[in-house]
């Protein structure tokens, strides 16, 4: 049973080692030579003013909610795209058009969204 | 031991390792990326004892859209030259600690002392079937048709409820 998931265990190593090669590799196979200049902020750059910790617009939290919100839907849409093949064989379009129901009613609140500029910057 | 203990004691290191790096960060936004880490476990976890769909789920939603919003709070509020709680409170530590032990304890018993054989007698494969994928679409968008229609309104309104709150000025 678990061993079905080997596909995906060597998907997340090759992940990992990438992400790991790609971050060290550099550290570890190109020369050292460090100098204060080069670890400051910016090379020949402004020096930073104040924190960085400040807050920010809460527009940004407006894009956060709007993605839950179609993230949530994704969780509905998942097992029938994944078991859309036993689904219509056994319903027939019946199978189909559950899911385009519920994506129509969805996307009014897409549109509502588009039209009120949720999606604008402002 | 098994490769399902094998990728168990794997998963459950990789969760409580992160729930405790999580706790003990002192910058907030470290202990929200190592909750990310907590979550990848625990969906390692459910993976193992064949809940694909929660799994997946955790994925999706918690590691996803719940910590962009643990994310953006965070943002928002200008955390920063935080007194811990402890030092302005000292019972609150005393009560936390009490209260951990109280959940020590009943996690104990419950584990090691109520059932002991019971939990583990449960065939998996018959035993986790109604929380996999293939039973929830069988279910879901046949029987529980009109429910899972209804989401869709429902989240229709939490959009509009979003857009309504959040946003300083809607457009026509």
């Amino acid at each position: 049973m678990l061993e079905t998931y080997l596909p995906i265990l060597l998907t997340f190593a090759a992940a990992v080692g990438f992400a790991v090669v790609a971050t060290f590799s550099s550290e570890w196979f190109g020369p050292q030579t460090p100098n204060p200049e080069k670890h400051s902020t910016y090379e020949s750059g402004v020096k930073p003013l104040g924190t960085t910790k400040d807050r920010v617009s809460i527009k940004y939290y407006m894009v956060a909610m709007l993605f839950i919100i179609f993230d949530l839907e994704v969780v509905f849409v998942y097992p029938w795209a994944t078991e859309f093949g036993t689904l219509f064989g056994e319903h027939g379009v019946a199978a189909f058009w559950s899911m385009m129901i519920f994506l129509i009613v969805f996307e009014f609140g897409y549109l509502y969204a588009y039209k009120k500029g949720g999606f604008k910057w402002a | 031991m098994t490769l399902a203990s094998v990728l168990f004691y794997f998963f459950a290191t990789i969760a409580v390792a992160g729930g405790v790096l999580m706790v003990t960060r002192k910058n907030p936004v470290h202990a929200v990326l190592f909750l990310v880490l907590n979550f990848a476990g625990v969906a390692g976890v459910y993976l193992v004892l064949n809940a694909q769909f929660i799994a997946v789920v955790q994925i999706i939603v918690y590691a996803g859209a719940i910590m962009v919003l643990f994310l953006f709070v965070i943002m928002l509020l200008k955390l920063g030259g935080e007194e811990s709680v402890f030092a302005r409170q000292p019972f609150v530590k005393t009560l936390s600690i009490v209260i951990a032990a109280l959940i020590g304890a009943q996690l104990t018993y419950v584990f090691f002392f109520a059932a002991p054989d019971k939990g583990t007698m449960v065939d998996m494969e018959t035993g986790v079937y109604p929380g996999t994928v293939k039973a929830i679409a069988e279910t879901l968008y046949t029987k529980y048709l009109l429910p899972f229609e209804a989401v869709g309104f429902t989240l229709v309104a939490a959009t509009v409820g979003a857009l309504v709150i959040g946003k300083k000025k809607l457009e026509d």
